[in-house]
């Protein structure tokens, strides 16, 4: 308080240059720090991320097979995915099959799940160990699991259908048959994603206001007008989420299809994913399988854009 | 309406209403009992059947309750199995702890930067790697592959642990929102100290944000001991597997014991299942937040 009484009378560029030349010092030598400890991440976004995401487009335009240098074929690729590669035609359908098949069903049961456990009853931490329990365990060991219960002459599956009364000849090959095998990855899938979509939508439904329910029962609303001009608007935000997380993840699905069905049987199972991994590392046309990439981008990048706009008819943010 | 006001309906409404809470209890247990029994039957009958003999696995109608309990399939799945299963066990366990270490220091690092020090470009730098969490793996899976290949790390550990020293853009995000919550006062007594900004990120930062580090340390865990894609790219010979690879070539190869796959399926859902139960508020936390699925 003294100094700025004094400073008005004190030469006035001294203090100043003084006072700044110090604090950019300390502020370079933060600035120096920042980057210091920002370096493995920034090389790795060079080299890891940012470097192969152009180079990955650069590799899509041309015919690449590893072993002999890179050869510009402009956009070939990608005409060549649309009208020639009817593996990859096929695998595009799957996919869009696959995510379009689970997500409602998933969405729906998880709800239907979370509103459940959202009641006041004992066990809930105990059940939702439970549901939980198949998301956390590794693809792979769920994969090799279910192929087993698919299996059609010891399998779980057709066992029950005998119980049902459905006799022998009947009874679906599962993964060896080219109907049934797409549809036995998607039960599957929602099986393995319920736990996961149910936490959140309980996180969500936990989030809403109690008086929102003892305002409406006051005024005399049933249960299913409750849940449908209270629970389902409110609950938008996380039911957009999910439809996102599903949409991201489903396009991407792998792992089933590479250990239960290798694709197979007929490409049945073949999904983007898994025609990529071939045909980039199993017969290394590099090229292909980058333009393959771009077109799952832009399917990952339409999908979450498309919803992203479309929330705005559905969603509600309070 | 002074009835409603005191809460007290006629005997008969009360008796109603009763009547329909104790149908909805039924409902909400009913739902939840299938959905339990749905999610359990599978994992009693892997652990079943990794318990019986082949003449029993191959048994119509299905028997639950193996008889003899066969529990030597446990030995003989890391002497039968056509991969060494002991090896891949180890190399799962080096790769999933070198790949936590190295994420989860090179993620909070940056975290710490971008939370508590000022420097030219972070507004920049900032979007750039959230940014980058949206794109697919496939796309730079393949470059990648390039890179590993010229450096001569195909068939070496080396692709599935390097990376993760080189930060991660999802705990840089989860942990720098945790590290703007602490006080700005912890760094304030320890700069009057003279510490520099990286003691007071290892000494004062990281020691009091277990809950961030221990959610993404959890994530991390998950997402590189199920890992399949990165195995299966880099890794052939038998001696180099992963548990989750072995056991994925397992079906490529028809191998019918399914009492060994399930039993070594069983073996490779362990630590996972005792980290569960060890940390499960850090699972559930670090799931609702990044939208990784198993």
């Amino acid at each position: 308080m003294n100094q700025s009484a004094g400073g008005v009378v004190a030469p006035k560029s001294r203090p100043a240059v003084r006072l700044r030349l110090p604090l950019s010092g300390l502020a370079r030598q933060e600035e120096r720090w920042a980057y210091l400890m920002l370096l493995p991440s920034i090389l790795g976004l060079v080299f890891f991320t940012a470097g192969p995401v152009v180079e990955s487009l650069a590799i899509s335009f041309t015919r690449y097979n590893v072993v002999r240098p890179p050869q510009w074929i402009g956009p070939a690729n990608y005409i060549q995915l649309f009208t020639k590669d009817r593996v990859f035609v096929k695998a595009f359908k799957n996919t869009c099959l696959y995510v379009f098949g689970t997500t409602p069903s998933s969405i729906t049961l998880s709800l239907l799940l979370a509103l459940a456990l959202n009641q006041k009853i004992r066990g809930i931490p105990f059940f939702r160990s439970i549901f939980f329990l198949p998301t956390i365990s590794s693809g792979v060991a769920v994969a090799l699991l279910w192929t087993w219960l698919y299996n059609p002459d010891f399998g779980i599956f057709n066992w029950i259908l005998g119980l049902l009364g459905v006799s022998r000849e009947m009874r679906p090959a599962w993964l060896a048959s080219t109907t049934w095998a797409l549809p036995a990855l998607m039960i599957m899938a929602v099986w393995q994603g319920l736990g996961y979509n149910m936490t959140i939508f309980l996180a969500g439904l936990q989030g809403i206001d109690p008086s929102y329910y003892e305002a409406a029962e006051i005024d005399g609303a049933g249960w299913w007008a409750r849940f449908r001009y209270i629970t389902l608007p409110l609950i938008s935000p996380t039911t957009f989420f999910l439809l996102v997380m599903a949409g991201i993840g489903g396009f991407q699905v792998f792992v089933p299809a590479f250990v239960m069905t290798a694709g197979g049987p007929r490409y049945a199972t073949t999904t983007v994913a898994l025609h990529l991994f071939y045909t980039a590392f199993q017969y290394m046309r590099m090229g292909e399988a980058s333009a393959m990439a771009y077109v799952m981008f832009a399917v990952v990048f339409t999908l979450t854009f498309l919803q992203l706009r479309l929330q705005k008819l559905w969603v509600h943010y309070e | 309406m002074i009835e409603r006001a005191t809460g007290t309906p006629p005997p008969s409404l009360r008796w109603r209403k009763r009547l329909s809470q104790g149908v909805a209890r039924f409902v909400v247990y009913l739902i939840i009992s299938v959905a339990a029994g749905t999610m359990l039957v599978p994992f009693l009958w892997m652990v079943s059947t990794s318990l019986k003999t082949p003449g029993q696995v191959f048994q119509y109608p299905p028997v639950w309750i193996p008889n003899p309990v066969k529990w030597s399939n446990y030995r003989e799945v890391f002497a039968v199995l056509p991969f060494p299963f002991a090896t891949a066990i180890v190399n799962s366990v080096k790769i999933t702890v070198l790949s936590v270490v190295g994420a989860t220091w090179s993620a909070s690092m940056a975290a710490f930067a971008f939370a508590r020090l000022r420097f030219r470009g972070s507004g920049v730098l900032f979007p750039i790697f959230l940014g980058t969490m949206m794109i697919p793996g496939a796309v730079t899976l393949i470059p990648v592959f390039l890179l590993m290949r010229a450096l001569h790390w195909i068939d070496t550990h080396n692709p599935l642990i390097v990376p993760a020293f080189f930060g991660n853009a999802y705990g840089m995000f989860l942990m720098r929102q945790f590290f703007l919550t602490l006080p700005r006062d912890l760094d304030d007594s320890a700069k009057i100290d003279g510490a520099n900004p990286f003691w007071i990120y290892a000494m004062v930062y990281m020691p009091i944000s277990k809950p961030a580090v221990a959610t993404f340390a959890v994530l991390t865990f998950l997402g590189v001991w199920n890992d399949l894609i990165g195995p299966a790219i880099y890794l052939t010979p038998p001696s180099k597997m992963t548990m989750a690879l072995g056991l994925a070539f397992l079906r490529g190869g028809n191998y019918t014991a399914w009492e060994l796959m399930m039993a070594g399926a069983v073996i490779s859902l362990l630590p996972t299942l005792a980290l569960y139960i060890a940390a499960q508020q850090y699972f559930v936390q670090g799931m609702v937040l990044s939208g990784i699925k198993g």
